[in-house]
């Protein structure tokens, strides 16, 4: 049963790896490792049951801890200053 | 009889999760442009990991792993969309418009 549910997120890692590798534009490239990162955590909780060792729950907390501010931290280094809005885009 | 029919939920819940993750994989995949592809992404983030996590606390019962479980997801259901909003305003802030190119065919 867990092995269904760890077949189906290692199938998603994948397709976002192919999506961090394709990404048209930087934003494509974190938008795909922010979703690994929440696949990786998912699949860690699902290994813990899949192999009866609940201490794999710790290291998906700390994971997704990790991943928040990785993703934050990267987002804060490419950030562009706010442009002027135009009057045309508030319509 | 009890027990049973917690299973057959719980399996339910982790097969619907385990679907959604596919869906919402696929999409981040195949959509054409970036704001799509986040929607995709983000469906991923927070009905994926609402299904799949209550299917495990079903599937742990009254016990620490619960509570752990229980607190993995309301970290994630927190922080997940903080991370989509900050990836489309870093993303909207640097000029990428999103783009309604068939608006006025299908009104």
């Amino acid at each position: 049963m867990y092995v269904v549910v760890s077949l189906a997120i290692l199938i998603t890692m994948v397709l976002a790896l192919v999506r961090a590798l394709r990404g048209p534009t930087v934003y494509d490239r974190v938008l795909a490792v922010n979703m690994f990162g929440t696949k990786t955590v998912l699949l860690l909780s699902v290994i813990a049951f899949l192999f009866g060792r609940p201490d794999f729950l710790d290291l998906a907390l700390a994971y997704a801890l990790i991943n928040l501010v990785g993703v934050l931290a990267v987002l804060e280094f490419i950030q562009t200053k706010p442009q002027k809005m135009d009057a045309a885009d508030h319509d | 009889m009890i027990d049973t029919a917690v299973d057959i939920l719980s399996w339910m819940l982790l097969f619907l999760g385990g679907a959604f993750v596919i869906i919402g994989g696929l999409g981040a995949l195949r959509l054409p442009n970036f704001y799509t592809r986040l929607h995709a992404a983000s469906l991923t983030e927070t009905m994926a990991t609402i299904l799949i996590f209550a299917g495990m606390i079903l599937q742990a019962g009254l016990s620490l792993a619960a509570l752990k479980l229980a607190a993995i997801m309301l970290f994630l259901l927190l922080t997940a969309p903080t991370a989509s909003y900050a990836l489309a305003n870093a993303a909207l802030q640097s000029g990428m418009r999103p783009e309604a190119r068939n608006r006025d065919e299908t009104l």
